[in-house]
């Protein structure tokens, strides 16, 4: 029975949980603020659905979060564990980096946690340094650990479920501007952790991108179309594992690759998909990301963290020059 | 001490000792030059490779705490974990297995002595971050209750050093917030690595911090296997009666340096000198023959324990190796494995 509905990113998200917490009494979400519903309204209503022993408020705490998430999993529940902005999560890193995504291999497969670290990322309007940070290289440079960057409502309410489901830690990073973002959202569609999407379809070049900067690259492409260069745009969706098939043969067939991402372009994510992409195809690789330096407060200064449609169709160009 | 004890649960908290102590003892030599079986000194590398942190001295706390605890208890450790995995239950032989880096260890050899585990006896894991196994208790502790896993609890042993990091306040509060069935054991052996804990530390320490924090916390000599075991039952039965957080501050004494290969010439020889006169496992066998117990009982616990670790000695030489291709395994379903 498809159940179709035009819903938000934050509320797609709400609804992957409460599906989840239906389907599997294991799921339990704890954090700072769940109760009322989470700061980004992406808990609305769970608590009062499913109780505040299933829906746990938490004091600021954010080692002991994301290490009561490691216990909680080891000892038979699937948490949901949430640090608010990726930002704050960097006072749970132990318990991240060390704990969880080491457990199952340093215990020799005794456990398991199958964890949801979910940290909103990204520049989030007039905060500044320490509420704007897009961090995901970080995880991705770590094993033991998926990590997960929707773009849309649907992907969102579908790389949820997959999250949820997938029985390994899994760092998911939804966009603190995207909240509000509407779309359809088809509950019988499944988004499978690791797989790609292709956006739109061209021959002129490659072009990668995630979470937010996909609109961005959106706009760029309509801007190339209008004089006649056609990409082939490519969500990643799941930055860990990568789709490499996707990605690489997209690159085989246009031979140019360009990588756009909201975070610093220096030792980025998009350094490990161009210099794969280069390394298997032969293709000319160009990056897109931010300078490298703290996002500002001032208008005029957090715009020098931002990637427009005009620097990426900018590059675009000279990437086909 | 506890006089009350009868003499066959006595006997088993000095065979508890006795074999952590055969089983460290042996471990340390394996670390230093190389053992082959039955201790004969062979050439070559180490058979017990990287950081080993021995628990000599502090055998007491494990074993009067974990004689209280089920298998279906969880535990976690510190990076001086061999004690409580022996304490809680698990097999001498594959914990050595694992020290040695074999595939039939506890964790096939991936993790060795700062990661020893065994799940199936509810022992989580030793950890190489100090504090580190303070909110994964309070984790597991948390699924107890939710799970309404009957009276089952956890119980968490940390080091003084512990205290001052965060995860210790962390996990304290909200332990007490909501009203956990977790017991805190702080083994504090007056050594943070290589420096002492007292100048590193504000107030009285561990106790002080849970009494602020609105838990109940009783200080024990360490060193007392009896009083620990005493203390220590009083305290498990309030945890598993639904009281809440408890913690038990034990003081003893770390008699080796931080690890193996330190001789800790940092260290006044007169302290140690002093904390040597209060071993806890001479202090026990004099109880237990005060109370009428045969040194020939007694010698032939110890006798076993070492026949036992000469064993375990032997098998783990014997045993095969892991195979290369399981680096490659148990590190995650998704996007593990083909990847570099």
């Amino acid at each position: 029975m498809a159940l179709k509905k035009e819903l938000s990113y934050s509320e797609a998200a709400v609804l992957a949980v409460q599906r989840e917490m239906e389907a599997d009494a294991r799921v339990v979400v704890l954090g700072e603020d769940v109760g009322r519903g989470g700061i980004f309204g992406q808990y609305k209503g769970l608590q009062q659905t499913f109780g505040a022993e299933r829906v746990i408020d938490t004091p600021i705490s954010e080692a002991a979060i994301m290490g009561a998430g490691v216990g909680m999993a080891l000892a038979g529940l699937r948490p949901v564990v949430e640090m608010r902005v990726v930002d704050f999560a960097l006072c749970g890193m132990d318990e991240l980096v060390n704990q969880a995504a080491k457990n199952r291999f340093m215990f020799g497969g005794q456990g398991r946690v199958p964890l949801v670290a979910r940290m909103p990322g990204g520049i989030w309007d007039a905060s500044a340094a320490q509420h704007s940070q897009s961090l995901e290289a970080w995880f991705a440079h770590l094993p033991g650990v998926v990590v997960v960057s929707p773009s849309t409502p649907q992907d969102n309410y579908g790389l949820l479920r997959a999250a949820l489901q997938c029985g390994d830690p899994v760092v998911y990073i939804e966009h603190k501007t995207l909240w509000g973002l509407r779309g359809d959202v088809d509950e019988d569609i499944a988004v499978p952790l690791g797989q790609a999407a292709r956006v739109r379809e061209g021959n002129a070049l490659t072009l990668v991108s995630w979470s937010r900067q996909m609109q961005v690259c959106a706009a760029a492409c309509e801007a190339l179309a209008a004089e006649g260069i056609a990409v082939d745009l490519i969500d990643l969706r799941t930055l860990w594992p990568w789709d490499r098939e996707t990605v690489l043969s997209s690159c085989a067939r246009t031979g140019r690759l360009l990588v756009v991402h909201e975070a610093v372009q220096a030792a980025g994510f998009g350094a490990e998909i161009a210099a794969s992409a280069a390394e298997a195809t032969g293709c000319r690789v160009a990056r897109l990301g931010a300078p490298r330096i703290p996002v500002g407060y001032a208008p005029m200064l957090e715009a020098q963290s931002r990637i427009g449609t005009q620097a990426v169709v900018a590059a675009a160009k000279k990437l086909i020059d | 001490m506890d006089s009350s004890i009868p003499g066959r649960a006595g006997e088993a908290l000095y065979r508890v000792m006795v074999r952590i102590r055969a089983f460290e003892n042996a471990a340390e030599t394996a670390s230093q030059g190389g053992v082959s079986a039955f201790g004969q000194q062979a050439a070559g590398a180490a058979k017990v490779r990287g950081p080993l942190h021995l628990s000599t001295g502090q055998e007491a706390v494990p074993a009067g705490v974990c004689a209280h605890l089920r298998t279906s208890d969880y535990l976690t450790s510190t990076h001086r974990g061999h004690g409580h995995t022996l304490a809680k239950g698990a097999d001498l032989t594959r914990m050595m297995c694992e020290l040695f880096g074999k595939a039939t260890g506890f964790n096939g050899g991936k993790g060795g002595s700062m990661h020893i585990a065994d799940f199936s006896v509810g022992m989580l894991g030793a950890n190489g971050v100090v504090a580190a196994g303070l909110p994964i208790a309070v984790g597991a502790a948390h699924a107890q209750k939710l799970l309404k896993k009957g009276d089952d609890i956890t119980v968490c042993f940390f080091g003084d050093g512990a205290i001052n990091r965060g995860p210790f306040l962390e996990a304290l509060n909200w332990a007490r917030v909501y009203e956990l069935p977790v017991l805190f054991v702080c083994e504090d052996n007056r050594w943070s690595a290589t420096t002492a804990s007292g100048p590193m530390t504000a107030g009285d320490g561990a106790s002080a911090r849970a009494a602020s924090m609105d838990i109940a916390a009783t200080q024990v000599d360490g060193n007392d296997v009896f009083a620990v075991h005493e203390t220590a039952a009083r305290l498990v039965g309030e945890v598993r009666v639904g009281g809440g957080p408890r913690l038990l501050h034990a003081l003893t004494y770390r008699v080796k340096g931080h690890v193996s290969v330190d001789l800790a010439a940092y260290r006044d020889p007169a302290e140690l000198a002093a904390a040597l006169e209060t071993d806890p496992i001479a202090r026990a066998r004099g109880h237990l023959l005060s109370t009428g117990i045969a040194a020939a009982t007694l010698d032939a616990i110890e006798n076993a324990a070492r026949d036992e670790v000469d064993t375990a000695l032997a098998v783990a030489d014997a045993a095969p190796w892991p195979d290369a291709s399981a680096a490659f395994t148990d590190v995650q379903t998704i996007g593990a494995g083909q990847w570099h």
